[in-house]
């Protein structure tokens, strides 16, 4: 056992043995790391990347793995795991992609360790004790950091969405427009009320016209919801007008049993918006014959 | 507390300025109707912006008092209701069926004019 520097005579200590698997791992760092990225390939993780941008990955990854273990701080690879998620998650990468990659890893490092001790079988037993709970430790910091990356991009897009969502456009004096388009869930349902409500006050809208058309069906609690919306407008003292009721929306009304005196429907948005003109007292006149096509 | 009840033309408009409690309401209610009577009035005007709750009391009293204003022989309406009072009434089921009601003063003015077919602003 000449590689095994005793320290006065005695059983090298954990630190010591961890020098020791650092510096297998230095001398290594070729042959380990070409085999980790075979290893990728094979088990076909990160498709979404080239071969040469994985090798690159896996050399940065080998070394602020190394640089973890010998310095025992997770500090250089949380930040590298920051950095690397920020890199790889806009670009669609899986979590089970860069979990699998750093377990890979973690698997390919422990089968060098086993190969070059297992003679001794003890002395293998205290370097996987020493080497296990910091590999451990590496692959939490890189899984934890990815999810956290992609789940502030996912909080980041709800937001937008969310605000994109939901307009409230004013027509013409006292009539607004809500266009909703896209799935209806109890929070979106509970932000479009807030929205028409404050609307119609900052508007002092008379008349409200809910367009539909974009929303291809609703559960009975958000079509409650609507009649909800509906009458607390009515409360705030504006009528509101529901057009492009699909034939399911329809359904889901009628089985729940809406009121309908309480609440006017019209076909479609031009409908919606003639009859709503109609209630405010607008006519509208062509200034002239539309010019033959 | 009690509740000033303003005459404007052919109209009574009633401000409530704070919270009420169920003994207020009642006697709002009173007043409203019987002067009703005293001025002739066509329209009655309820404000309630300062409200920034609305239970069923006060919701079913203030239904009572428009159907026997129309008993009567005038036009209510309810102006004012907050965007958030609302929302909450609805969920409880205090829809004020049958009850006008407008976005504030304003507006309910606007309203008695049309429904009515007289003007407040003689």
């Amino acid at each position: 056992m000449t590689f095994v520097e005793l320290e006065d005579g005695t059983k090298p200590t954990s630190a010591a043995l961890m020098r020791q698997v650092v510096s297998h791992l230095t001398e290594n760092r070729t042959r380990l790391r070409e085999e980790w990225a075979r290893r990728i390939g094979e088990a076909q993780l990160l498709t979404a990347m080239t071969r040469e941008e994985i090798f690159a990955e896996a050399t940065l990854i080998y070394d602020s793995y190394v640089d973890a273990i010998a310095t025992r701080t997770l500090e250089t690879l949380e930040a590298y795991a920051q950095d690397l998620s920020e890199r790889t998650v806009p670009r669609g990468v899986e979590t089970h992609e860069v979990l699998g990659m750093v377990l890979l890893l973690r698997d390919v490092l422990a089968r060098s360790l086993f190969a070059k001790y297992q003679s001794d079988s003890e002395l293998l037993d205290r370097v996987l004790d020493a080497y296990e709970p910091a590999a451990n430790a590496i692959a939490i910091t890189v899984a934890a950091g990815f999810v956290r990356e992609r789940e502030r991009v996912i909080r980041e897009q709800q937001e937008a969405i969310r605000e994109l969502s939901t307009p409230v456009l004013r027509v013409r004096e006292r009539l607004l427009i809500l266009p909703i388009i896209g799935a209806i869930d109890p929070l979106r349902a509970r932000q479009l009320t807030e929205q028409l409500l404050r609307g119609i006050r900052a508007h002092r809208a008379k008349v409200v016209v809910i367009d539909i058309t974009g929303v291809a069906a609703i559960d009975a609690s958000v079509a409650n919801h609507l009649v909800l919306t509906v009458e607390a407008a009515r409360l705030l003292g504006a009528r509101v007008i529901v057009t492009g009721l699909s034939p399911e929306i329809a359904q889901t009304l009628v089985k729940i049993g809406v009121d309908l005196r309480k609440m006017s429907t019209v076909g479609d948005l031009e409908g919606g918006i003639e009859e709503a003109e109609h209630l405010l007292g607008y006519t509208v006149v062509p200034t002239a014959k539309p010019a033959p096509a | 507390m009690q509740v000033p009840i303003l005459k404007q033309g052919p109209y009574l408009i009633a401000t409530v300025q704070s919270a009420l409690t169920d003994a207020d309401m009642m006697q709002l209610r009173d007043a409203l109707v019987a002067q009703v009577g005293q001025h002739r009035a066509r329209g009655v005007i309820i404000d309630v912006t300062a409200l920034d709750v609305m239970d069923s009391f006060a919701a079913g009293t203030l239904q009572d008092v428009a159907h026997m204003a129309r008993l009567r022989g005038a036009e209510t309406v309810i102006v004012g209701i907050q965007p958030d009072v609302a929302f909450a009434m609805v969920h409880m089921g205090l829809t004020l069926e049958g009850v006008a009601t407008s976005l504030d003063l304003e507006a309910g003015l606007a309203h008695l004019d049309l429904s009515t077919g007289v003007s407040s602003h003689r």
